[in-house]
C-alpha cells in the first residue's frame, strides 16, 4: 500500500498518507517469519503428545523409561507391535478389530442412511406437526445418555440380548438427529426448480428423493459418515455395558482391559496398540479433511 | 448457523404466515420421518419416562425387582449420601474450569489463524488432530501415563531439577490432569469460532481503524460484540458436554483419589452397573437431566442480555 501511495503524482489535492518507514520488527516479512515461528511452536506443543506416544511405542523396554521426552527413539524396536497385537487371554487384537469394523461400518450405513431418509421428509415434505417434531429432534441433541440407557439395558437384558451388537446397533435405525440435522441444512440449499420438474413429470416424492435428491446429497453424506465412523470407533459407554465377553470386545474396550495398570506391565505394547488404534481415525481424518473442516464450521458439530 | 440458532428460530416462528399447499402431504411426510419417529419413542421417549418412575424405586436389575419408595431415592441422595455430593463437586469444578478454558484457547487460535497466509490449512489441522482423538480410550490411556509417577511431565521436571509430584494420586492435583486434558481439545469450538471470524464483515474493521481504534478496542467492540451468537452457541454445547464427561475419568483416575474426581456421570454408572442400584441411579439421572435443562433454559434467557444479533439478520 505504502509503496503505490509514493509513486502517485505529485500535485493532486487529496491529502496523502505520509506513513513513518516502518521499524524492522513490523515489517510484513518479519511479521510473517515471527507468525510462523509463534503459531510452529504452540503447533508443536499441541502435537507433541501425540508424536510421543508414536514416538515410544518404538522403544525397546527400558528405553521407555530412560529416555522418555525423546520422540524418535534411539533403538528403533518394532517388536512392541507383535507383542501388543497379541492380545490377552488367547485373544489377539485381529478380533477386536473385526469386531471394531464390523460395529462402526454396520452402525454407519443404518444411522447414514436412516439420517438421509428422515431428513428428506423434515425438509421437502411439508406436513402437519412438522415443526413440532423438528423441535423435538433438537432437543433429544441436549439429553444425558444416563436418563435413557438404564432402562434400555433393563429391557435389552430381559430380551437376552446382552453379549450381542443388537442394543448397539437398534437404536440406530433411526438415523443420528446430529446427521438428520446436518442433511436437513444441505437439502435446503438444492434449489427446488428440480423438484417441482420432475413433479410435473408425474415423480412422486419418493421418486423425487431416489433420484433427484439423493444423487446430489453425496457430500453431505461423505461427511456424515465420517463423523458416525469415527464416533463408533471411539464409542465406550455403551459397548462397555452391553459386551462383557473379551470375543465381542471392540478395540476401544480391549485396550482398557489390556492396559489395565494391575495387570499388564509392558508399556510398549500398550502404547503400540494405542498408537495403532488411532491409526484409523487419523487416516480418515487426513484424506478427508476438507470434508470435516465443512461438516463442523457449517452445523456446528460436535466434534 | 448452528444448531440452536436453527432450534430458536423454529420454535419462534410459529405464527408465520399460512403456506400454500404445494407439497403439503401428512402420510408421506411421516412416512418418510417414521424411522425417527419410532426409534425415538422407542429407545428415547419410553426409556426416559420409564427412567423416571424408576427413580421413585429401589430397583434392582439382579434381583429384578423393585418396590415404589415415595422420594427416598431424593431424601438419600441429597441428605444421606456423602459420595453423592462430592461428585456433584467435582463436576462442577470440572465443568467450571474446563469450559472456559477451552473456549479462551478456542478463540485465541481462532483468531491465530484467521489469516490467509500460506500455511494455515495445515495449523488448523494440526490444532484439530488431539479433538479428533479426544474420546478415545488410547488418548486416555496415554494421559494417564504422561501424568503417572515416573511418567514423562515428572521425568521431565526431574531433568529441570524438581521433583514433581503424584499428579494422579493427589487430591488436589487430580482433578487438574483432566482439566488440562480438556483445555487441549478445544477443536470444535475453534472450527466454528473460526467460521464466525470469517463472518463479520471486513468494513466494519476499516472504518474502526480510520476512526482510530487499536487493537484492543477493535477486539472488544467488534469481534467479541460480533462472536456472541457464536460464543453462546459453543457454551451450550461446551456446559453439556462437560456435564457428561465419563471416560476420561474412567480411564485416567478411576474417580480417585477421594473421590475427587468422581465425575457425575460416572458416579451414575456405579450405582447402575457395578452395584445394580438402578432405582437409585434412574433417580441420580434425572436430577442431572433437569439440571442440564434448567441450566440451558437459563443460558438461553440470559441471551437477550448479552448476544447480539443483527438487526437485519431477519429478513
Amino acid at each position: 500500500m505504502a509503496g503505490i501511495e509514493a509513486q502517485a503524482p505529485a500535485g493532486l489535492s487529496a491529502p496523502r498518507v505520509i506513513r513513518p518507514a516502518l521499524p524492522w520488527y513490523q515489517r510484513p516479512m518479519a511479521r510473517t517469519i515471527f507468525y510462523h515461528a509463534a503459531v510452529g511452536v504452540t503447533c508443536f506443543f499441541m502435537l507433541y503428545p501425540i508424536m510421543w506416544l508414536v514416538g515410544s511405542s518404538f522403544k525397546p523396554p527400558d528405553e521407555i523409561w530412560t529416555n522418555q521426552t525423546a520422540i524418535i527413539p534411539k533403538e528403533f524396536y518394532p517388536q512392541n507391535y507383535p507383542n501388543g497385537w497379541a492380545g490377552f487371554g488367547g485373544i489377539s487384537f485381529t478380533t477386536f478389530y473385526r469386531n471394531s469394523l464390523f460395529y462402526a461400518t454396520l452402525g454407519t450405513i443404518l444411522s447414514v442412511s436412516a439420517s438421509s431418509v428422515v431428513a428428506y421428509g423434515f425438509a421437502r415434505v411439508r406436513f402437519r406437526g412438522r415443526r413440532i417434531w423438528f423441535a423435538v429432534m433438537l432437543v433429544t441433541l441436549m439429553l444425558p445418555t444416563q436418563v435413557q440407557i438404564i432402562p434400555q439395558y433393563i429391557v435389552f437384558k430381559q430380551l437376552g440380548w446382552l453379549n450381542t451388537f443388537y442394543p448397539l446397533l437398534l437404536p440406530r435405525i433411526g438415523g443420528s438427529a446430529f446427521f438428520i440435522f446436518m442433511i436437513i441444512q444441505f437439502i435446503r440449499s438444492i434449489p427446488v426448480d428440480l423438484d417441482e420438474a420432475a413433479m410435473i413429470d408425474g415423480a412422486s416424492k419418493f421418486g423425487i428423493f431416489l433420484r433427484v435428491i439423493l444423487p446430489q446429497l453425496t457430500p453431505a453424506i461423505i461427511t456424515a459418515a465420517i463423523f458416525s465412523f469415527y464416533w463408533t470407533w471411539d464409542e465406550f459407554l455403551v459397548p462397555l455395558i452391553y459386551l462383557n465377553s473379551p470375543e465381542l470386545y471392540l478395540v476401544s474396550l480391549a485396550l482398557r482391559t489390556f492396559s489395565d495398570p494391575s495387570g499388564q506391565t509392558d508399556w510398549g505394547a500398550i502404547f503400540a496398540m494405542s498408537a495403532l488404534s488411532l491409526l484409523p481415525v487419523f487416516v480418515i481424518f487426513i484424506s478427508f479433511q476438507r470434508y470435516l473442516v465443512e461438516g463442523i464450521s457449517t452445523t456446528g458439530l460436535k466434534g | 448457523m448452528g444448531v440452536l440458532p436453527m432450534a430458536a428460530a423454529t420454535l419462534t416462528k410459529g405464527k408465520r404466515r399460512r403456506r400454500s399447499n404445494f407439497g403439503q402431504d401428512n402420510l408421506v411426510g411421516y412416512l418418510f420421518i417414521s424411522p425417527w419417529l419410532i426409534a425415538f419413542f422407542l429407545f428415547t421417549f419410553i426409556p426416559i419416562s420409564v427412567s423416571l418412575i424408576l427413580s421413585f424405586t429401589d430397583y434392582n436389575v439382579l434381583a429384578n425387582s423393585g418396590d415404589f419408595i415415595g422420594l427416598d431415592n431424593f431424601q438419600r441422595m441429597f441428605f444421606e449420601d456423602r459420595r453423592y455430593w462430592r461428585s456433584v463437586n467435582a463436576t462442577v469444578k470440572y465443568v467450571v474450569f474446563s469450559v472456559p478454558l477451552r473456549l479462551v484457547f478456542a478463540l485465541a487460535v481462532a483468531m491465530l489463524l484467521n489469516t490467509y497466509r500460506r500455511g494455515v490449512g495445515v495449523y488448523r489441522a494440526a490444532f484439530y488432530a488431539p479433538s479428533i482423538i479426544g474420546g478415545s480410550i488410547a488418548v486416555a490411556v496415554m494421559w494417564r501415563e504422561i501424568f503417572g509417577n515416573d511418567g514423562l511431565v515428572n521425568f521431565t521436571l526431574n531433568l529441570l531439577g524438581i521433583e514433581g509430584p503424584n499428579w494422579l494420586g493427589r487430591p488436589e492435583t487430580a482433578i487438574w490432569t483432566l482439566i488440562i486434558l480438556a483445555a487441549w481439545q478445544f477443536g470444535s469450538p475453534m472450527l466454528i469460532f473460526l467460521a464466525g471470524l470469517k463472518n463479520i464483515p471486513k468494513h466494519l474493521y476499516e472504518s474502526a481503524e480510520i476512526d482510530g481504534a487499536n487493537s484492543l478496542q477493535r477486539f472488544l467492540r467488534i469481534t467479541l460484540p460480533m462472536l456472541t451468537p457464536i460464543i453462546f452457541f459453543n457454551l451450550i454445547m461446551q456446559l453439556i458436554s462437560g456435564f457428561m464427561v465419563f471416560t476420561q475419568a474412567f480411564i485416567v483416575t478411576q474417580g480417585r483419589p477421594l473421590d475427587t474426581t468422581l465425575f457425575y456421570a460416572l458416579y451414575v454408572y456405579r450405582r447402575a452397573f457395578e452395584q445394580n442400584e438402578m432405582g437409585y441411579a434412574s433417580a441420580m439421572a434425572w436430577v442431572m437431566l433437569m439440571v442440564i435443562a434448567l441450566l440451558t433454559a437459563f443460558v438461553f434467557r440470559s441471551s437477550s442480555y448479552w448476544v447480539h444479533y443483527e438487526a437485519d439478520e431477519g429478513s
